[in-house]
């Protein structure tokens, strides 16, 4: 118990050092963070009236980042497949990122379903004995439990992994194992599960389709890992920590056939739905052509299409694939593409045309945008946060101090431009 | 120049003072509620589930609602807890070709159910159709506003909640906020509702409501006679919708629904599916009867008809 407060109090101490970029990107995002605070005030008092979002289009800009970030958080399950299923060092070594990035994501999904929903307060509803959660009836209640599971299981994994590390102690492997092999049908499920929540609905056409949950799948499978490709590239270049080329390598490979598959997945949809021509159409319609003269979404969705196609390209090619920079593009490109087709690309044509066909043209509000961008900020403050205490622990550059109380801190820095390679290390500080 | 200036410094300092009164609210509402309000404030977030109230809770949380719109109000508010009475099922019946789509049902509804006047929420959509094409949503036009009803080569078809025999918006209330009776009329627990609006993506009739923002109904318009599970004072971040006037139907004798009774036309009928007597039977064994969207097995109690 003790250790635990050591170890505790030792990672506030660490996460307050760090370079002068450091603490610039977190007053940065401590900064977006507040602009979003007040945004949310502002929504609590005046009600969901200062978004754009009405009965017609009862779902916005809010749940469609939710949908998106939910595949981003299922993707950390790449990385734990082929480091605890194939012992594949290279991706071993470097597994607890996409755990945290799982825990960040589910963090952000959490955040954006609280501030859709119209009574906050009212969130003790949902624990099961004390409220009353509709399990297994509703597919939300399926949602709250999965997506808490999911949480609950990384932030176990990372942070029992770390602190073993901290006290120089190999993790007890009969601990480790079966909640990493758990979080590997837990990451399946929070995406199906989100998938089934929009599948399972007959009053709207266009998610009742029953190629949603592999749309889905395949859909994180691109956007979540090339996240994690940028997150590595960042890493190795502004930290002391090391990212092998080939275990790189290995995620852009899953990348380009999973962006096959979405593509493909897409085109059947499409297939059906054009060719059909039923009234069933009029969603499909909105989405890409514009219906009655309301195109909104039109340049967005086709914007997707344009990046996943020239994504998939650079993934597909081997040169371009192995080339850093437009592996970077193609990461970028896939990340928007998906953002766009998996968020508002797939939420809004649900309510438009509504189910009695009329069209209420909808776009998020600045209150929407302010507060959204507040909750990426925070989930990345809180992504920063975790790998400010993950690197240095990884790289050997915090652990306890020989006393056994105090922690040693070997990385005081963290953000700084990294040379190619290392000639002399900062000397070390010993911390009481 | 000077005066565009200052004109966007007070719209700066309005909005600022805006945000500053929005941040507080949000403050107050983590922090503690002042001792005079606290009471009702707690009673009021630790209420539990309309269904597992005790009587004597029960009996409690209606003094307070009471007591709480009775002031708002400046009348006196009585809020039921009238249960189903037994051996009903309410079914009702819609006659499309006497509707002529006059909209006096969806004011009648608004102004006995008090639903908020600004911004405007309707139980009762009215969609006017082209008869050469006949029930083609994709057509119907929503906002129709002729300086006469009927106009020539239409005809009408108002929507409202179906009361559906597997309600699809029930199933996927993550906390059981809404539910069907055992009358067959679907109703909300306001005080128990999330706001998720999940039940709104569910219903494939349009039939549910979201307070946006806090509903405003003028003092003298309010209506004091209100069920619990019905027309009493909504609270904003909650989902509504049609109950059957469950304030008049419940009654013994009972009262037709608002929307039955103000229909010049004799359009809309009302009535115990149970009782073979009933003028719901008679219609739906002798008249040209068709369910809305009966594909999607939602099994809706409410009938349209041609009676002619």
């Amino acid at each position: 118990m003790k250790n635990i407060w050591h170890f505790y109090m030792g990672t506030l101490v660490l996460i307050s050092k760090g370079s002068k970029a450091y603490y610039c990107w977190v007053l940065f995002l401590l900064s977006l963070i507040t602009i979003g605070a007040f945004a949310y005030a502002q929504q609590l008092s005046e009600g969901l009236i200062v978004t754009n979002m009405r009965d017609q289009v009862s779902w916005g800009f809010y749940i469609s980042n939710f949908t998106f970030l939910v595949g981003v958080a299922a993707a950390a399950v790449l990385l734990v497949i082929p480091a605890y299923v194939y012992h594949w060092k290279p991706i071993k070594e470097i597994a607890v990122l996409g755990e945290l990035l799982a825990v960040s994501a589910i963090v952000m999904c959490l955040m954006f379903v609280t501030v859709d929903i119209g009574h906050p307060e009212r969130f003790w509803h949902l624990i099961p004995k004390i409220g009353l959660l509709n399990f297994p009836q509703s597919l939300l209640a399926w949602d709250v439990v999965v997506l808490n599971t999911y949480l609950m299981i990384n932030l176990t994994v990372a942070v029992f992994i770390l602190y073993n590390k901290y006290y120089k102690r190999e993790p007890n492997k009969n601990i480790t194992t079966p909640l990493l092999l758990l979080s590997i049908p837990s990451a399946i499920s929070i995406h199906t599960v989100t998938a089934f929540l929009y599948n399972g609905l007959g009053a709207r056409p266009f998610w009742n389709s029953s190629i949603l949950v592999p749309r889905f799948l395949a859909s994180a499978f691109c956007s979540g890992p090339a996240f994690m490709i940028l997150i590595f590239f960042l890493v190795r270049k502004y930290t002391k920590f090391k990212i092998e080329d080939e275990a790189i390598q290995k995620v852009a490979e899953i990348i380009a056939y999973a962006i096959f598959i979405n593509l493909l997945l897409l085109g059947a949809e499409l297939f059906k739905e054009y060719y059909t021509g039923s009234v069933h159409l009029a969603p499909v319609q909105y989405l890409f052509q514009g219906l009655h003269g309301h195109s909104a979404l039109v340049p967005w969705i086709w914007t997707a299409m344009i990046f996943n196609i020239t994504a998939f390209v650079l993934f597909l090619n081997p040169a371009t694939r192995r080339n850093n920079v437009t592996l970077v593009m193609g990461c970028i490109l896939v990340f928007i593409g998906v953002y766009i087709e998996k968020g508002m690309g797939l939420v809004i044509p649900g309510f438009i045309p509504d189910v009695l066909h009329e069209i209420y043209e909808y776009a998020p509000t600045g209150i929407e945008l302010l507060l959204s961008m507040g909750i990426w900020a925070t989930g990345l403050l809180v992504f920063t946060m975790l790998l400010r205490v993950a690197i240095p622990i990884m790289n050997g550059d915090f652990h306890v101090a020989d006393d056994g109380v105090g922690s040693y801190i070997g990385d005081q820095l963290f953000l700084v431009q990294q040379p190619d390679t290392i000639k002399s290390q900062p000397e070390a500080v010993i911390q009481n | 120049m000077s005066d565009i200036k200052k004109c966007d410094s007070h719209v700066l300092h309005k909005s600022r003072r805006k945000m500053l009164k929005g941040l507080a609210a949000g403050i107050g509402l983590i922090a503690m509620p002042g001792r005079e309000a606290s009471a009702s404030v707690w009673e009021e977030f630790f209420q539990k589930h309309f269904r597992e109230l005790s009587k004597e809770e029960l009996k409690g949380v209606i003094a307070r609602l009471e007591k709480d719109y009775s002031k708002q109000y400046a009348k006196q508010v009585t809020v039921k807890t009238t249960p189903p009475i037994e051996g009903v099922r309410y079914g009702y019946g819609l006659d499309l070709s006497r509707c002529i789509g006059c909209r006096r049902c969806v004011y009648a509804c608004v102004k006995e159910n008090n639903q908020s006047r600004t911004p405007q929420i309707h139980w009762i959509r009215v969609m006017q159709l082209d008869k050469e094409k006949g029930i083609d949503l994709s057509h119907a036009e929503h906002y129709y506003n002729p300086e006469k009803v009927p106009e020539k080569g239409h005809f009408y078809m108002p929507v409202q909640c179906q009361q559906c025999e597997k309600p699809p918006c029930t199933k996927v209330c993550p906390v059981q906020a809404t539910w069907k009776e055992n009358d067959g009329i679907v109703v909300v627990d306001y005080n128990w509702c999330i706001g998720c609006r999940y039940c709104m993506a569910a219903c494939p009739y349009g039939a549910r409501h979201f307070n946006w923002a806090k509903p405003s109904v003028p003092a003298n318009e309010i209506n004091p006679n209100t069920h619990y599970l019905g027309n009493r004072p909504r609270p904003k971040g909650v989902v509504e919708k049609c109950t059957f006037c469950i304030q008049r139907t419940r009654e013994q004798p009972g009262r037709y629904p608002a929307c039955a009774e103000i229909c010049p036309v004799g359009a809309r009928k009302f009535g115990n599916l149970l009782d073979p007597e009933s003028e719901m039977r008679y219609l739906i064994e002798n008249k040209r009867v068709f369910i809305f969207k009966e594909d999607l097995n939602t099994q809706p109690k409410f009938y349209y008809f041609y009676a002619t």
